[in-house]
């Protein structure tokens, strides 16, 4: 199988793995144990925190380490904007988030708050000025994703950083496909929060952090004990910690020979899918992380062309998966001005520091005859292509 | 290589069972679920148990695990909504009782998701339908099921030759109970699902939707057009129906038309519900040919009715005019009447108009071909 689904998931670095495994096996201590055991587990998560804090700039106690990205995007969305009631909280947020805040807006919306969604330019990149002009005196919190998980699109946070700042008000910004990419300076940049996810880094799934600046209040999602300084209670998946910090440090120290690997993968993907007759690359023009390339080709439905690919052994995807498995036609795609067919015939290949010449080969190939069969097949049943 | 068969699996024993009878037929076999409901909302999840949902989906991805099967589950909800659900309002509004099962084998299924298969490098798509495909000579027939009492060619009947050449119905050769003992065998989770997991609940979701909203208010009256008091709206209404009819009679009264350009409910007696000939629209041949003579079919009026026999003589733009030889009760505008020679399927058409009985039945017909010009 040739992976070229990375903005998926990203499969475990093996000498990740072989950090966590202690922490299935005997050293299995409850860090909040007074004992020995409870020590070396503590210590462990302790040194994942300076890791995965390295890795994105901060300081150690910035890092809240949560369940997953979504967990954090959550915790961000309700924690800053719950913390002092809802009752005329108004909220900003990019069309083209994450469902993890998309859906955390709309049930802000249901409790009283007030959302603002801003739509992004045809290129796929927000504007500042359009971000500025949604707020209002009543704004608490802008959120706005730093990479834009189907795009590849790279939006302006240090301006609206700074921006922000100036006006006093929150900005939370979800940094699950930045890390690691893009370099991120969390104390120089003037963002209150940031979302994490391990499993994006070459670490384990069911590990994501809060990265949130000193001094800013959050409200917990999960009460109990006083683990995470209180801000987020339940015994820590200390293994999975242990390997976010353990991916965090390893793309901390390899990042330059990663980016360049990743870049000249993706420049042959390009290259190669560009010669396929009808391909329209999207988010293409605008500043971009490069390993995400989203395609479509004229005539050629995105679903048939997936499907052609999995039995054809190269993985990819397209939009976001609904609960079921089956894909809805992208909301970003949309958002970026594209109808519900153009949207519905996107393909996205996001390739990872494993991804090899031979993947992205394979890639092309299987691309190129499945884009050549489903037109045949189009025009010899006599049907109209969507 | 084997030839390739995607089966469409919704969730159901049947299906389930489809799949496994193609595997043992030695074709490579892809599973494919479609994700028709609009919406997954929790209400929307815990209503659609049937064919198609969130649970059914997840049993047949295990079904296909068992088996050793790929599995795709296919997002038609767009095609759904405009080909099943928006025609399913819109007929109750024009006073007709439509069959969602018919839209979605019609739009859906032998439509774009025969186009799937297709795409998918496929020779076949199987359904778990009781029916039968013969291939001679050349042409393909749409046989009933070898068990009558399960046969679902009634709702096959729009398929014509190209998609019979590319349809298969493995279940149609058995049983129920030899259906459900293959799946116990082959340790399929869905083997004890009872029956109505494998119908699709469209029906009486959006039944209850339509009831409870609002419409132009109607008004009852009898056959004669005399008035008899307020009406709900005539969505509301199916013909045959007994409830809801708020006027006080000696005898019980029930629906027998619907009339929606005056906003009328006609009401009568038992008796009033019976008739012998109707007028049919988007009549369509198995065999693709229209006959340019009158001729006898065994006539269904609804899903699982006795079978009639009637003269059926066709018109132009697809339409037809049908004389049954006893009187039916309840035939419906909205329902599809579907014809029979013995096993066979020939066709079948949507019932527009029922039309008054004159003093004999039958002959009659005969003369009556201009009117369906």
């Amino acid at each position: 199988m040739h992976y070229l689904d990375h903005a998926a998931t990203t499969p475990l670095d093996p000498r990740v793995k072989d950090a966590m495994l202690p922490y299935l096996d005997h050293a299995f201590g409850n860090p909040s144990s007074i004992h020995r055991l409870g020590q070396e587990a503590k210590r462990a998560v302790e040194t994942a925190r300076r890791q995965v804090a390295e890795l994105v700039g901060a300081k150690a106690p910035e890092v809240i380490f949560t369940g997953s990205g979504t967990e954090a995007d959550n915790l961000a969305l309700f924690g800053l904007t719950e913390a002092d009631g809802l009752q005329g909280a108004h909220i900003v947020i990019s069309a083209i988030e994450h469902h993890a805040v998309l859906h955390a807006a709309d049930r802000l919306e249901r409790l009283g708050a007030s959302v603002c969604r801003v739509g992004p330019e045809r290129d796929g990149r927000l504007s500042v000025d359009a971000v500025l002009a949604a707020l209002r005196p009543n704004t608490r919190l802008v959120s706005v994703m730093w990479v834009n998980n189907e795009t590849g699109v790279v939006q302006p946070i240090a301006e609206l950083a700074a921006a922000l700042r100036q006006r006093h008000i929150l900005f939370h910004t979800d940094a699950v496909q930045a890390a690691g990419h893009l370099t991120i300076r969390f104390s120089d940049l003037g963002v209150d929060a940031l979302s994490l996810s391990a499993h994006k880094l070459s670490g384990p799934k069911g590990v994501g952090a809060l990265v949130l600046r000193g001094g800013v209040p959050v409200d917990p999602l999960l009460v109990g004990g006083a683990q995470e300084r209180s801000r987020r209670a339940g015994t820590e998946n200390v293994a999975g910690i242990v390997g976010f910090g353990q991916a965090a440090a390893l793309w901390g120290s390899e990042q330059s020979t990663r980016q360049s690997h990743l870049e000249e993968l993706a420049r042959r993907l390009r290259q190669g899918l560009a010669t396929i007759p009808g391909a329209l690359f999207h988010g293409a023009t605008a500043e971009n992380v490069g390993h995400i390339v989203n395609v479509r080709f004229a005539d050629v439905d995105g679903e048939a062309l997936l499907l052609n690919l999995d039995l054809a052994g190269v993985a990819a995807s397209s939009g976001s998966a609904c609960t079921s498995g089956s894909l809805d036609p992208s909301h970003v795609l949309m958002a970026m001005g594209m109808d519900r067919q153009e949207a519905a015939g996107a393909v996205r290949f996001s390739l990872g520091v494993a991804s090899t010449e031979q993947d992205v080969a394979a890639a092309i190939t299987a691309t190129a005859q499945a884009v050549e069969r489903l037109r045949h097949l189009a025009t010899s049943t006599g049907e109209v292509s969507r | 290589m084997s030839q390739r068969a995607v089966v469409a699996m919704s969730g159901g024993v049947d299906s389930s069972v489809a799949a496994a009878l193609m595997v043992e037929q030695g074709y490579e076999v892809i599973g494919v679920t479609m994700e028709i409901w609009p919406e997954m909302t929790p209400l929307a999840q815990s209503r659609h148990a049937g064919c198609c949902s969130l649970a059914a989906v997840e049993d047949a991805r295990q079904v296909a695990d068992r088996l050793g099967i790929r599995h795709y589950v296919l997002n038609l909800r767009q095609r759904f909504q405009e080909q099943v659900i928006d025609p399913f309002f819109a007929s109750y509004e024009l006073g007709r009782t439509p069959n969602p099962c018919i839209n979605c084998n019609h739009g859906v299924k032998f439509d774009v998701l025969l186009k799937r298969a297709r795409e998918l490098g496929a020779d076949k798509l199987a359904t778990g339908h009781y029916a039968r495909v013969v291939t001679e000579d050349g042409g393909h027939r749409l046989l009933r099921a070898q068990t009558p009492d399960k046969d679902q060619s009634y709702v096959l009947y729009q398929l014509g030759q190209t998609e019979l050449s590319q349809v298969t119905f493995p279940c149609g050769e058995f049983d129920k109970p030899t259906i459900r003992q293959k799946a116990r065998d082959l340790g399929l989770v869905t083997a004890d699902k009872p029956d109505s997991q494998d119908i699709c609940f469209v029906a009486d979701d959006y039944r209850r939707q339509l009831t409870d909203s609002a419409g132009a208010p109607a008004r009852f009256v009898d056959a004669r057009g005399v008035d008899l008091g307020p009406a709900p709206p005539i969505s509301h209404f199916t013909v045959g129906q007994r409830k809801g009819i708020s006027i006080p009679h000696q005898q019980p009264l029930y629906v027998v038309a619907l009339r929606p350009e005056q906003h009328q409910v006609v009401v009568g007696s038992e008796q009033d519900l019976f008739h012998h000939r109707f007028l049919l629209e988007q009549v369509s041949y198995v065999a693709g040919v229209v006959p340019d003579q009158p001729f006898w079919a065994d006539v269904m009026v609804r899903s699982h009715a006795p079978a009639v026999p009637a003269l059926i003589t066709p018109g132009r733009e697809q339409r037809a005019e049908v004389a049954l030889t006893a009187a039916t009760r309840a035939i419906t505008p909205g329902q599809a009447a579907v014809f029979y020679q013995g096993d066979a399927c020939l066709g079948g058409g949507a019932i527009t108009r029922v039309l008054a009985d004159q003093a004999a039945a039958v002959p009659i017909a005969l003369g009556v071909g201009r009117e369906t010009c």
